[in-house]
């Protein structure tokens, strides 16, 4: 997907100005409240026309103030997936899911509707009402209508913060996986950087109605560790944990991780880990509450705002810790630094769980 | 209580007729007012909704000596009619269009408070799906629009069953032909002994008031548990 956009478009005091080309199959639209995403997607959609500019999507001219061309909604193949699943009520799950497969052009018609179906998990809810359906069920078909409307685009405008957690870390393996095998584009709009990690690639940063940044999601993550209450958030996916007294155990190469998450029945999952929950020693601690003492090597260093950053290699992953530069001064850590970091087995959260414990033995 | 003469049947069937032919006829009219209203930027919005909602608050005498102004022979639509052969004033269909007049603004009202509860987003949706504005209107608004529509219909049938005031000044009183259920209860009132027959037809029409307005309740019911 290439899209090159270059509007502007006002609604009294607010201005929205876009500049910018972006290719990649995996795009973010990042922004807080109010910085004008949900503008740009309507815009986009051609839901909402831009004052002046124009907006290119693989070569197909959607809009242009000097050419006079606006094409609508219908005919730009652009589809969405609304924050709040916008289902149409009077139609069963069936009957939304064919909604936009029945109006694309049979050339276009490259998803199989009973393929979709069994992937999405919903061949057994098709011939049920949507208004009784769970937030997962919802968010699922609309995903799985908009991916039969066989779009050239799918904009995703915040599909997940009507979810609690649980639901939002269950939805997102779907979101991902239907794109790809299906082979098709979107834009994922979010205010929430750990969903534009998990979603994205390329990430496009809006502030006050502007453009602020273009870089990876990666990337942004870091650039505002410092800003951020939560700092740089560590996503581990951790697979084959074992149980012992209460916590869960993972095995690292050279080591083994504790994590106390509530509930010890998890065995695989996504946990995230904040870089504030780090703590580095220079020398081997004597004896620290921190269930978690791990070797690590620093392989980068980075600034964000007052704050520095200390990319970590543990094992076989890698952490980010976030210290202020006078303890990186006092404690000597650059690039190549061997240093011990403790992480309390109750700083891991987990997002999401993907099994149950399995007897297996403890760390060899 | 005397039992109903056949005059009195007669009125009954008429009252029907006209309540039913005027909720019917007026229904696509509601429909399409509403939909401008609520969809449709516009000038002279304001205007249209003033001269919708002006029967509501106008005495339904005088609404009734408009349409004879209008629809009289020599009125500016009637005069036209008259030349190809119709004749509205003191027929059936002089009942059903003040009927039809006096009810209007209940029914657009309804349907157009129901189109205000579609969520703009169901809307935004079936168009990013590929759907034309006609399709949108047939495949999601209307649909939507139901409860409006069935809430809108049973009241303004409700109000067509008591219309009076505008239906004597355009299409008269006369038995058999024009006359419905409230101009047949004002001639017995009007008569001396006609009192028990008058109280029979006032509990015929309550009757009917009472299914309606029941039927209207049920199915009111019945769409917010569908939401």
């Amino acid at each position: 997907m290439r899209l090159s956009m270059k509007t502007a478009k006002s609604f009294g005091e607010f201005t929205l100005e876009t500049d910018f080309t972006v290719e990649g199959q995996r795009v973010g639209i990042f922004g807080t409240s109010g910085s004008g995403k949900s503008t740009l997607v309507a815009i986009l959609a051609g839901l909402v026309a831009p004052d002046r500019g124009e907006i290119v999507l693989d070569g197909v001219t959607l809009f242009s103030s000097d050419n006079r061309i606006n094409l609508r909604p219908e005919q730009r193949r652009i589809a969405m997936v609304f924050q709040q699943h916008c289902l149409f009520p009077h139609l069963n799950v069936r009957n939304n899911l064919l909604y936009g497969y029945k109006r694309c052009p049979a050339e276009f018609r490259a998803v199989d509707f009973d393929i979709l179906a069994a992937v999405l998990k919903l061949d057994g809810l098709l011939d049920r009402g949507v208004t009784n359906l769970s937030g997962g069920e919802k968010q699922r078909v609309a995903l799985g209508r908009a991916i039969l409307a066989n779009p050239r685009l799918l904009l995703m405008d915040e599909p997940l913060s009507a979810l609690d957690d649980t639901l939002r870390f269950q939805i997102i393996p779907y979101l991902k996986s239907v794109s790809e095998q299906f082979g098709i584009p979107y834009l994922f709009i979010s205010h929430s950087l750990v969903e534009m990690r998990l979603m994205t690639d390329t990430v496009l940063a809006f502030e006050g109605g502007a453009l602020v940044g273009q870089t990876t999601s990666e990337e942004l993550a870091r650039k505002r560790m410092g800003q951020s209450a939560v700092g740089y958030i560590n996503l581990l996916e951790l697979d084959g944990m074992t149980e012992r007294h209460g916590m869960c155990v993972y095995c690292w190469k050279g080591g083994e991780l504790l994590l106390s998450v509530g509930n010890r029945d998890t065995v695989s999952g996504l946990f995230e880990l904040s870089s504030k929950d780090i703590i580095l020693f220079k020398k081997h601690p004597e004896a620290i509450s921190a269930r978690n003492l791990l070797h690590c090597t620093v392989i980068g260093l980075f600034e964000s705002a007052s704050k520095l950053g200390v990319e970590l290699k543990c094992s076989e992953g890698t952490l980010v810790a976030e210290i202020v530069p006078e303890a990186a001064r006092e404690l000597g850590i650059e690039q190549g630094s061997v240093v011990y970091a403790a992480v309390k087995a109750s700083a891991f959260r987990r997002l999401a769980t993907n099994g149950v414990t399995r007897a297996e033995p403890p760390c060899q | 209580m005397t039992p109903l003469t056949p005059a009195d049947y007669d009125a009954i069937r008429l009252s029907l007729q006209v309540s039913i032919a005027a909720t019917l006829l007026s229904l696509p009219f509601g429909f399409a007012v509403a939909y401008l209203i609520t969809f449709v930027q516009f000038r002279g919005k304001v205007l249209l909704e003033v001269l919708i909602n002006l029967p509501l608050t106008m005495p339904p005498v005088v609404v009734g000596y408009f349409l004879l102004l209008l629809l009289g022979r020599h009125g500016w639509l009637g005069s036209l009619l008259d030349e190809v052969g119709i004749r509205l004033i003191f027929t059936l269909k002089a009942a059903v269009i003040a009927s039809a007049v006096v009810g209007f603004p209940l029914l657009v009202r309804s349907v157009r408070i129901g189109m205000e509860g579609i969520d703009p987003q169901l809307i935004n949706a079936s168009r990013t799906l590929g759907a034309r504005w006609p399709d949108t209107l047939m495949t999601v608004i209307l649909p939507l629009s139901i409860p409006g529509l069935v809430a809108g219909s049973s009241l303004m049938f409700a109000r067509s069953l008591g219309e009076f005031g505008a239906t004597i000044i355009v299409a008269g009183n006369i038995p058999g032909v024009t006359q419905t259920i409230p101009l047949a209860i004002y001639e017995y009132a009007a008569s001396p002994t006609g009192e028990s027959m008058a109280l029979s037809l006032c509990l015929v029409s309550v009757a009917i008031s009472v299914i309606v307005l029941f039927l209207h309740e049920t199915m009111a019911k019945k769409a917010a548990r569908s939401d």
